[in-house]
């Protein structure tokens, strides 16, 4: 454990992240769920502040939860019934998932705990937005430009998906 | 100072989170849900490794925005989806929708 006010900050930012995320996947109200995943979201977007990232800590909160998880309450809306809670939210695959999770989860942090990074403790440039605004529009002007065709794309596939025949 | 470790068991226990969620949820809209914690983790490694390795540049949180931009195009087909399965079948349980199986 560390002591200090960043470590606070982190340990009740990842707090916050993985217990909501434990109800996002357990609660029995979907809509519930729903919710929690706005909290979850708002969380990490905290991280990225702590991480010196403004620029995606917006980002995360316009695209995330101002877009995503209203789309995703809009399809549980529209399909209505099926939210309630009697009906049963996860199958018969719960113990053999947590043996297989919990296992992942020991292996990914073993791998994590012998493996030495090669750190770099250069002093970050102050401003995140400027920096990531230069780079997308010169080193990364392409993957910037192949990026709107995709999101163009995704729109037309959406509205042909779903419109009624 | 809370290190680069820090960062990714979070993002490991996140990620683990959304992988158990994938395998237990009945309804399509919960298993999209859970998908996007998964995105979530993925970014936080993705941050936690510009600024903890090459903190001048800003490539990871880059590569970020694209995974951002990649979930929202795969939320907005996945939902569409979703909602012509519903119109179709009357349901949105995965292990009811079992015309692609033998």
């Amino acid at each position: 454990m560390l002591t200090g006010v960043p470590a606070t900050i982190f340990y009740i930012l990842a707090a916050m992240i993985i217990g909501s995320a434990v109800m996002v996947v357990s609660m029995k109200n979907i809509f519930h769920s729903a919710l929690f995943l706005v909290l979850c979201f708002f969380s990490v977007a905290g991280i990225y502040i702590l991480l010196g990232a403004e620029f995606l800590a917006a980002v995360q909160i316009l695209i995330y939860v101002g877009a995503i998880t209203i789309l995703m309450i809009f399809a549980i809306m529209l399909t209505h019934k099926l939210y309630s809670a009697k009906i049963k939210q996860s199958n018969e695959q719960v113990v053999p998932g947590l043996i297989i999770v919990g296992a992942l989860l020991i292996a990914t942090l073993f791998a994590l705990g012998n493996t030495a990074w090669k750190l770099s403790f250069e002093t970050p440039e102050a401003q995140s937005t400027v920096g990531i605004g230069k780079l997308l529009l010169t080193e990364y002007v392409l993957p910037f430009e192949v990026v709107s065709v995709v999101l163009l794309t995704a729109l037309i596939g959406a509205v042909i998906i779903a419109r009624r025949e | 100072m809370v290190g680069l470790n820090h960062y990714l068991t979070l993002s490991a226990i996140l990620f683990c989170v959304g992988i158990f969620g994938v395998l237990t949820r009945r309804n399509a809209i919960g298993i999209l849900m859970s998908i996007e914690l998964m995105f979530n983790a993925v970014n936080i490694n993705f941050v936690a490794f510009s600024k903890f390795v090459t903190p001048t540049g800003f490539a990871g949180q880059i590569f970020a925005i694209f995974v951002i931009t990649v979930a929202a195009a795969e939320a907005t087909v996945g939902l569409a989806i979703v909602l012509l399965i519903y119109r179709n079948y009357k349901g949105i349980n995965v292990d009811q929708i079992n015309i692609m199986k033998w």
